[in-house]
């Protein structure tokens, strides 16, 4: 069996490190299930101890002291701020503007940041059968900013989404948000399992940061389109040994998310 | 004005759930069991799964486990919901069979996001023919599914969208307290169960316990559900196991994990419903099924808070 050490850190560590980096002691952040609920228990636990943590169940400013195994978890309730019905969570908080940081994930993203977590295949008969929105569509439509996080792949790195969930910057028939009157600013970072992608002023995803060892021409065999790279790619600070056995050890000890 | 005595019919609405499912839940109806994640009615799915009805139009924002259970017993021929998965874990296996390119039987689905369905609800209860809403640009959502529309503001000129009232014929609401006449009160999570209550033509409630109306009165700001809209009163501790309760029992994700496998084939998934729901009479013989084990590790510790002052 590999043994687990600082110098190779899993693909879903990498993300929950390079993700929790996005949030900001003080951020109002919308928090999603899976790795989005990870990266923002990492960094309330890390650099940002005053993240400001909302659940679409109706937690607000949630201080779990254990990792919610799914966004209902009983211990987003035990010394919140305040709890309140979904109706107010998604119209005094989320319609009402007062979110930051939107945290979603799915099975395929286009270059324009349009996430698709509903069907793979048609809507009417699909292929796969996925959950479907949840609360992504108005995440993405009102979150100030949004943080969008998955695994590479030239099935779910894709030319055109089989179905569009969640709108990004720009809808393929050429819209763009403020066409459409979206309040929200849009994906500002797609962080993925070999390096983050920025958004340029055209709303096209653009290849910024890559982790150690990894390639542009790596990037871009696992990407579904022809991927713009930037002129200097950056490297990704590893996550340290500490960091490591915080995630390993304390936070995600049953390896729910750190598959 | 003074009261000589405190209003109240006086009529106890208390039944089992067998009465209560067998006197609200007809054939065709459709059903709307709340709680999001906290207080899903598992017993009362159980109990309609048992009286086998048929032809439900089932409402839910996450169909979770226990709307899955009631498509297996061919209970459901519409879905209304707007995320169907088993929460952090994977698929809702019954409704993943019966959607699918090669499914030989298929539901209906009517496909929402939350806020959206949250929205139906509001108008319901509020009285109104449909709900606004900011959401749904640039996304498939509406293109697949009619009732959502739009409509132009008379003030701003902006375009939102709009949803429909959604009355259901029955709501299935869990708490952890009420009195016989069903007033109901909820702490922690509270999902949508307002709303829908008040949304629905008939709401039964189904409580941990049973208290005096005087316990209801001392806290008066915890009544989620007022008694003069509920139709049934249900005690039925331990009701929303595999859910949780808030200060009673914990949710049991082992179980939630294990589902996966049990719900994967036809066959493993009729030998849990067999043993656990057909098998059995009520919740009291599922419980024993349990063992003391499971409750034990599940039961909540205590975490009071300091309480309020009413007084004036």
């Amino acid at each position: 069996m590999a043994i687990e050490t600082a110098a190779n850190p899993t693909a879903s560590e990498r993300m929950a490190y390079r993700a929790a980096a996005e949030l900001h002691n003080g951020d109002v952040v919308f928090v999603g299930i899976g790795l989005p609920n990870l990266a923002c228990n990492l960094a309330r636990a890390t650099h940002a101890p005053g993240l400001y943590m909302i659940y679409e169940s109706g937690a607000v400013g949630a201080i779990p002291d254990r990792l919610p195994v799914s966004i209902g978890d009983p211990s987003l309730v035990t010394d919140s701020l305040s709890v309140v019905s979904q109706a107010d969570i998604f119209q005094c908080f989320l319609q009402g503007g007062r979110i930051e940081v939107g945290f979603l994930g799915g099975a395929q993203v286009d270059r324009w940041g349009n996430i698709n977590t509903t069907v793979v295949g048609s809507w009417e008969d699909p292929k796969v059968r996925l959950p479907g929105s949840g609360g992504a569509c108005e995440i993405a439509t009102h979150a100030k900013r949004l943080l969008i996080i998955m695994r590479m792949g030239k099935r779910s790195f894709v030319e055109k989404c089989d179905y569009i969930t969640s709108p990004g910057h720009r809808h393929p028939d050429g819209r763009t948000r403020q066409d459409m009157r979206l309040p929200g600013a849009g994906p500002s970072r797609i962080i993925t399992d070999y390096g983050v992608l920025e958004f340029d002023e055209t709303g096209e995803a653009v290849l910024t940061e890559v982790y150690e060892g990894v390639t542009p021409e790596q990037v871009q065999a696992v990407c579904g389109w022809p991927l713009r790279v930037a002129d200097n790619v950056r490297t990704a600070v590893s996550p340290s040994v500490e960091v490591l056995t915080l995630l390993r050890e304390k936070l995600d000890p049953q390896r729910l998310y750190l598959k | 004005m003074i009261h000589v005595s405190a209003p109240t019919a006086g009529v106890s609405k208390l039944r089992s759930m067998q009465e209560a499912i067998a006197d609200a839940v007809r054939d065709g109806d459709t059903i709307a069991i709340d709680g999001f994640t906290h207080l899903i009615c598992f017993a009362a799915a159980h109990e309609i799964i048992r009286q086998r009805r048929r032809n439900l139009t089932a409402v839910r924002l996450t169909p979770d486990l226990v709307y899955d259970q009631l498509i297996e017993a061919d209970c459901v021929s519409t879905l209304v919901f707007s995320w169907a998965g088993n929460p952090g874990v994977g698929s809702l296996h019954a409704l993943r069979r019966r959607s699918e390119q090669g499914s030989e039987q298929r539901i209906a689905l009517e496909e929402y996001s939350h806020f959206g369905l949250v929205c139906r609800f509001m108008a319901a209860a509020n009285g109104l023919p449909f709900w606004p809403l900011d959401n749904y640009r640039g996304v498939d959502i509406p293109r697949y599914n009619d009732q959502i529309r739009s409509v132009t503001c008379p003030y701003t000129g902006r375009e939102l969208a709009t949803v429909p009232a959604l009355h259901p014929d029955v709501a299935i609401i869990h708490c952890q307290r009420a009195d016989v006449e069903g007033n109901a009160q909820v702490w922690g999570l509270m999902g949508s169960q307002k709303e829908i209550a008040f949304a629905s033509k008939k709401v039964i409630v189904v409580a941990e316990e049973i208290v005096p109306t005087e316990v209801i009165r001392r806290d008066p700001n915890r009544t989620i559900v007022p008694g003069i809209i509920v139709s049934h009163v249900v005690h039925e501790p331990w009701g929303c196991h595999p859910s949780y309760v808030q200060g009673y029992y914990d949710r049991d994700n082992d179980f939630y994990v294990k589902w996966d496998a049990i719900s994967r084939t036809p066959e493993t998934y009729a030998d849990y419903l067999n043993e656990f729901v057909y098998g059995v009479k009520d919740r009291s013989e599922y419980l024993r099924k349990m063992g003391s084990g499971l409750l034990d590790r599940l039961r909540a510790r205590s975490r009071m808070c300091e309480g309020v002052d009413y007084g004036y």
